[in-house]
């Protein structure tokens, strides 16, 4: 009877181990079948192709454009030298590239700030009526834009506002704070409650420890909230459109929309000012990847 | 360094549900106190409501003489150490260890040498610079425990910091830890389920159940002398065989089941109260050991009971028999793992010469001297 108990577990061990790294091997980077790589081929292509075009369309002279050839030929960079002024327009795709820069900023700032101490305060602190709370969020966050945009346009008209930054930037608070206040509200509630009763232990005050000990290990949330409200600022075009018609306050989507006139539609400057308007995008999204440390709260706890 | 008063201490959350009933408890300067007791039971809510975390619904609670019940954790001046460490992630282990006294505006070069220093008591000083998801689960809780010595506190408490390591490591932890609170004297309270660490580590232990401690002595005091059925059946593995028996009249021996147990005068001097229980049913306490394997020359007071299981542990054998007498479960202290096979079973340690097997009659001596007897109706133990 001894035996068998003690050959017991060392049974069940074997049995037990290969199962699981079977399934790890099939969960984690394993080798994906032909159909999984006909799929990805198609989801692939289907994203970059448009992209590809415009990239390519941007070095086309105004002959090539519109025509099969897929390679420009001859390459010219004419597009970029007429889009950033080098015909003697002035700058303006430089203009409105740097409207849009600090129009997003200023309003990705404002609503890390305002949404990690929302969120912080929803998803810790006690408090009546959260669910009621969060649930107003959600709803404004997918309000349509263009319900609101007559009367808004009337307030920042009736307070002089029309033809500014702010016009811009309170409005695109306004409407990307529910998403990012969700999003972070999610990220702390999932950082163990503990690490704000040890900070409490250590001497920190709330701020402190908000700052000190839940940020760092919020970063994830904090990229995640930040790209959504920057690239939402970015292509934002209804209300750019409708508060901001002085060419010195008009944001890159506007500003191409507004190339051209009634009888030349210039499309090589629109791809070229569409590749170069999308470069922060790329760039951000490029550096997000990295700096959204996968496993940053790993260790802190076990598990 | 300070002592530890609780006088008639409550917790009574906003749902009215009450996790603390008036708990009265002394933990002396440098004192090691360990809180015990299944879950549920209001251990970790008192620990917390000593360190300032949770607020305290009534009575009064001291720390080196000062009233602190209106005070902040870290006005209390003390250090704790969680079940799960709680480490901050993005911090080295110096940073870990150094970010109290950062916080106190130290200068920078007494932080470093209080870190180190306590990074040589806890052998850290290799992993100084590596964050707590670069270091084994037994480094982390020496991260931990860094955390809390080098702020030199008057109070330690920790809240099962033990648990969440394999058993060989806890065994290894649970002398360091001991260690390291005997080498900086600070009054310590200590939150466990698992009695082996109650009874190895606490000068003194409390044993709680269902907000309210049930005896608070130091850990032979605690198995010798339960002062009632649930710590008698709660302390002690495996745990001690709890009887329905009937007392005869003038108390000279019991009937258990369809046995016959003789008691001699020692057990009556010793709990004069014994002989008013007579022609009523009591309930009687006798650990494993105390019913080792009958031979030839034990005396009367041998009971029978048939061998169910033998579980070999190579110094003794643990052998689960069954009688016919009525098992009493004390409600909430049985301990997790332990299989009841039916209602008359109970637990022997037996010489491993005995040769008990299964399916066997086997037959235990009756150490009636070190039997417990326990009141029927209250649980109560019957001590004089």
């Amino acid at each position: 009877m001894a035996t068998v108990t003690a050959n017991r577990p060392s049974t069940s061990v074997a049995s037990s181990v290969p199962a699981t790294r079977r399934r790890r091997r099939r969960g984690r980077g394993a080798p994906i079948g032909p159909a999984m790589w006909v799929a990805v081929v198609v989801v692939v292509l289907f994203v970059l192709l448009p992209i590809a075009w415009m990239l390519l369309s941007s070095f086309k002279g105004p002959a090539s454009i519109g025509t099969t050839s897929i390679l420009p030929h001859p390459w010219t960079t004419s597009n970029y030298v007429s889009a950033f002024g080098g015909n003697g327009s002035g700058d303006t795709s430089g203009r409105y590239i740097l409207n849009s820069v600090i129009v997003a900023v200023s309003t990705t700032a404002l609503v890390l700030v305002l949404g990690t101490l929302a969120g912080y305060g929803l998803g810790r602190m006690p408090m009546r009526g959260k669910l009621p709370l969060m649930m107003v969020l959600l709803m404004i966050s997918v309000f349509p834009a263009i319900a609101v945009i007559a009367p808004l346009f009337l307030i920042m008209k009736s307070i002089g506002w029309l033809n500014s930054y702010q016009a811009l930037i309170l409005p695109y608070t306004a409407f990307n704070l529910p998403f990012a206040i969700w999003i972070l509200r999610n990220y702390l509630m999932g950082i163990p409650k503990e690490m704000e009763e040890t900070g409490r232990i250590d001497g920190a005050s709330p701020l402190r420890t908000l700052w000190s000990i839940i940020l760092p290990q919020a970063l994830p949330g904090l990229f995640t909230a930040g790209i959504f409200t920057f690239t939402a600022c970015w292509t934002e075009f209804l209300m750019a459109l409708s508060f901001n018609s002085d060419n010195n306050f008009r944001t890159i989507p506007v500003g191409i929309s507004q190339f051209g006139g009634q009888y030349s539609v210039p499309y090589g400057m629109y791809f070229a000012t569409s590749c170069v308007a999308a470069i922060p995008i790329a760039v951000l999204v490029l550096v997000f990847r990295k700096s959204v440390v996968s496993g940053l709260t790993s260790g802190a706890v076990k598990g | 360094m300070a002592d530890i008063t609780l006088e008639k201490v409550v917790k009574v959350y906003p749902n009215g549900f009450e996790a603390v009933k008036e708990v009265d408890l002394d933990v002396a300067d440098g004192e090691f106190m360990v809180l015990v007791g299944p879950s549920g039971c209001g251990k970790t809510t008192l620990l917390r409501m000593v360190a300032g975390l949770e607020d305290i619904s009534a009575g009064t609670m001291r720390i080196g003489g000062k009233v602190v019940n209106d005070l902040g954790p870290k006005e209390r001046d003390i250090a704790m150490v969680f079940q799960n460490y709680a480490l901050y992630p993005h911090m080295t282990v110096a940073e870990n260890i150094g970010f109290a006294l950062k916080l106190r505006k130290m200068p920078k070069a007494e932080i470093d040498r209080k870190v180190k220093e306590a990074a040589d008591i806890l052998g850290l000083t290799e992993w100084i610079d590596r964050k707590p998801g670069q270091l084994s689960g037994g480094q982390r809780q020496r991260v931990a425990m860094g955390r809390a010595i080098v702020r030199e506190p008057s109070v330690f408490l920790m809240d099962e910091p033990l648990s969440n390591l394999d058993a060989k490591l806890r065994v290894q932890m649970r002398a360091e830890v001991s260690r390291i609170q005997r080498r900086l004297g600070v009054a310590t309270v200590y939150v466990t389920h698992d009695q082996v660490e109650a009874m190895t580590m606490g000068d003194r232990v409390a044993v709680m159940r269902s907000g309210v401690i049930q005896q608070v002595d130091d850990p032979q005091t605690l198995y010798d002398r339960p002062c009632n059925m649930f710590v008698a059946a709660f302390i002690g593995s495996p745990a001690m065989n709890l009887y329905e028996a009937t007392l005869e009249a003038g108390a000279g021996a019991l009937r258990l089941g369809s046995q016959r147990i003789e008691l001699p005068e020692a057990v009556r001097v010793a709990r004069p109260t014994l002989a008013g229980y007579a022609g009523r049913a009591v309930v009687i306490g006798l650990r494993p050991e105390h019913l080792p394997a009958a031979n030839e020359r034990s005396d009367g007071n041998v009971i029978e009971g048939d061998v169910e299981l033998v579980e070999a542990l190579g110094n003794e054998l643990q052998v689960h028999f069954s009688i016919d007498a009525e098992r009493i479960l004390a409600e909430g202290a049985d301990n997790a793992g332990e299989v009841t096979l039916h209602h008359g079973e109970g637990v022997a340690r037996v010489d491993t010469r005995s040769g008990m097997k299964p399916g066997s009659r086997g037959r235990f001596a009756v150490d009636t001297e070190r039997m417990q007897f326990f009141d029927a109706s209250d649980g109560l133990a019957i001590r004089e």
